[in-house]
């Protein structure tokens, strides 16, 4: 008998489907990766041709127009030049200083500035909320881990998972009720505050799953040798799940860069370069929602520019982190 | 090697001090596990204090009420209900979970049991990926690219033919994304997520089951659809929950481009706001006490909503093995 005498009748059919519902799989993954491809690319693109390098070492100009100040911009502040010139002989300030007709420059745009600014601000507040969440995130996955699960480590676990899937607007409204609020202004600090309720969990997440890849053996050995139960976890469990917990941290702090809704809250933006975490701070993810939102067109592709640097900064840590991770297995 | 009676030696000496070293342990490790409990619980609390002008003065009719107007003028006070901003978060992400979940359980089918061993893992990052891309980032390439696109050849030609009968997609009187596009947008970003857990849920499903279809001369998709999807049911809609919860919180991208306009529209492809839009966009800038106040109630039932929707979820989706590399869900 041959098998195809001995197939069922609706086989032909069965095939049939099986063939097309396969294909739809493929087709399905295919409509994920290809919007990655052509938003990477996209943004690669129109927001390369942007990049140079006052992109990256200067801050903000105002893109006005030559012609129509009549002096030229003070690179320093993106102020006219002569701004709060004082007249000589009323002593009261001047109230059109503009350089005598003949030494007037042609009508040109100023040249845009750039977004150092913004990328201090990116690192130094996700560098704040770093600091603060990796104590916290540190020390609970060892809580959840190395103890002798209890009652309240569950209700932990359960608070990350809160904290991991409450959208980022609720994080930005807390911050602002908490510190801006409170201190009447925006500021760096309160975005740090802001961005370290979204790190935490995380962070906790990652070291307690590293710490329990960690062998007892390793564990055990430590405890033979007399050390007390602090003693072998700082000096031996932790080091040995190093490699994990950085890659929780890196993680945590891309997120924590990707943000922007608590930032617009919190942290507000400025067009200047500051160190000064207690004032208000510009940020990566922020000068990109501005500069979308700008009636400026040159403002607007500069947008492009500024989702390149984040993109770029978000993108190149999670695919460190991917790599090691495998590598690892 | 003890000298005198009496004189402890050096390893004695250091053991007393260090003899309470694992209770401070315990107390320490337990006082940060309990800064996550309490950053949970200012979550809470803060947006419940926050809230209590406009919940003590308008109750649940809050969520019924059909004008958004946060400016008083000559004619009428101030009014603000929220109807607006819930059908705009529920319709949009609606849409994205219509969109995103049978998509995304089809790539977590293909990534688990179709895919060739070698591209198993390239491809699962490469959907990952996509879960990393900020969302400001979706929300300059959704307004400069997308909506221009879905513009053009979706919403002019079936508001042309089919919206003349159905009003749902009809003609929009504002132009961009509005309703219909931002949820497509959601839906590519909460892919990640569903896609993931759908193939981890997978991946445990014991071989069993398989083995049991194939002997029984089932075809690949019988196996799959007939015997392993079934058995990670509960996971998969878990999935499909976690990726709905991102959608409803989801800012940036819906404030950038659903055109942020409180007056309901019939059509779907109108533009509308979304609840974290809402926030977003005027809290920064907020007319008075009460105004916040209303801010702040919508946030509070934002977040009652997400923490319910994750619970359930995470009550579905057992303890898959997500390992250190995908703690982001």
């Amino acid at each position: 008998m041959s098998i195809r005498r001995a197939a069922p009748p609706n086989y032909a059919a069965r095939k049939l489907v099986d063939r097309l519902m396969r294909g739809l799989t493929v087709v399905a993954t295919g409509l994920a990766v290809a919007p990655l491809v052509v938003i990477i690319g996209y943004v690669l693109v129109k927001g390369g041709g942007s990049l140079n390098a006052p992109f990256f070492t200067q801050t903000y100009q105002a893109p006005v127009t030559m012609g129509d100040v009549g002096g030229t911009i003070d690179p320093n502040t993106g102020l006219p030049a002569d701004f709060g010139a004082i007249d000589p002989n009323s002593g009261l300030p001047l109230e059109n200083p503009a350089l005598p007709a003949e030494e007037a420059p042609a009508a040109e745009p100023a040249p845009l500035g750039g977004v150092l600014h913004s990328i201090v601000g990116t690192l130094l507040i996700t560098g704040l909320a770093l600091l603060f969440a990796l104590p916290i995130g540190l020390l609970t996955g060892v809580f959840l881990s190395e103890f002798p699960p209890n009652p309240l480590a569950t209700f932990v676990r359960f608070c990350c998972d809160v904290l991991s899937g409450a959208p980022s607007i609720i994080v930005g409204v807390v911050a602002y009720v908490l510190v801006v609020q409170r201190a009447g202004s925006y500021s760096g600090v309160a975005g740090a505050i802001a961005l370290t309720f979204l790190m935490v969990p995380t962070i906790t997440r990652t070291t307690e799953e590293i710490l329990k890849l960690v062998p007892n053996a390793t564990r055990e050995a430590a405890l033979a040798m007399g050390a007390p139960l602090w003693y072998a976890t700082f000096t031996v469990v932790l080091p040995a799940a190093l490699s994990g917990i950085v890659t929780g941290v890196l993680l945590a702090f891309a997120r924590g860069a990707g943000e922007t809704a608590p930032l617009l809250l919190t942290v507000g933006g400025s067009n200047v370069l500051s160190f000064n975490l207690q004032d208000q701070m510009d940020a990566l993810p922020l000068r990109t929602y501005y500069f979308t939102n700008s009636p400026f067109p040159a403002e607007y592709n500069q947008a492009w520019g500024t989702a390149f640097v984040l993109t770029a900064m978000v993108l190149l840590v999670n695919i460190l982190v991917r790599v090691a991770t495998r590598r690892r297995g | 090697m003890a000298a005198e009676v009496g004189q402890l030696s050096l390893r004695e000496r250091i053991s007393r001090r260090t003899q309470h070293g694992d209770a401070i342990f315990w107390g320490v490790a337990l006082f940060f596990a309990l800064v996550v409990v309490a950053l949970v619980a200012a979550i809470g609390v803060v947006t419940f204090a926050g809230s209590s002008e406009a919940r003590s003065l308008f109750g649940l009719r809050f969520l019924a009420g059909q004008e958004w107007n946060p400016v008083d003028t000559e004619v009428a006070p101030a009014t603000f209900g929220a109807w607006p901003a819930v059908y705009g978060t529920l319709t949009t992400s609606l849409i994205a979970v219509l969109l995103a979940g049978p998509v995304g359980a089809f790539i977590g089918i293909f990534l688990s049991e179709l895919c060739p061993q070698r591209l198993r893992a390239p491809l699962s990052f490469l959907v990952e990926l996509l879960a990393a891309i900020p969302s400001v980032i979706y929300g300059l390439w959704g307004v400069a690219v997308f909506v221009p696109f879905y513009t053009q050849f979706i919403v002019a030609p079936v508001s042309a033919t089919i919206g003349q009968a159905v009003p749902a997609l009809g003609e929009p009187a504002a132009s961009g994304g509005g309703i219909m596009g931002t949820g497509i947008v959601l839906a590519l970003m909460i892919l990640p997520t569903v896609a993931s857990i759908t193939r981890d849920v997978l991946q445990v499903v014991p071989n069993t089951q398989r083995e049991v279809m194939l002997a029984l001369g089932a075809t690949r998709w019988e196996v799959i659809w007939g015997s392993v999807v079934p058995f990670a049911r509960a996971g998969i809609i878990g999935g499909v929950m976690l990726g709905l919860g991102r959608a409803l919180g989801e800012t940036m991208a819906a404030t950038m481009i659903i055109g942020n306009s409180t007056r309901l529209a019939p059509s779907l492809f109108d533009s509308g706001v979304t609840a974290a839009s809402l926030v977003a966009s005027e809290l920064p800038n907020n007319n008075g006490p009460l105004h916040s106040s209303a801010l702040i109630y919508i946030a509070l039932v934002l977040f009652g909503i997400t923490l319910l929707l994750n619970l359930s979820a995470r009550l579905l989706v057992w303890q898959t093995a997500r390992g250190p590399a995908g703690a982001r869900a």
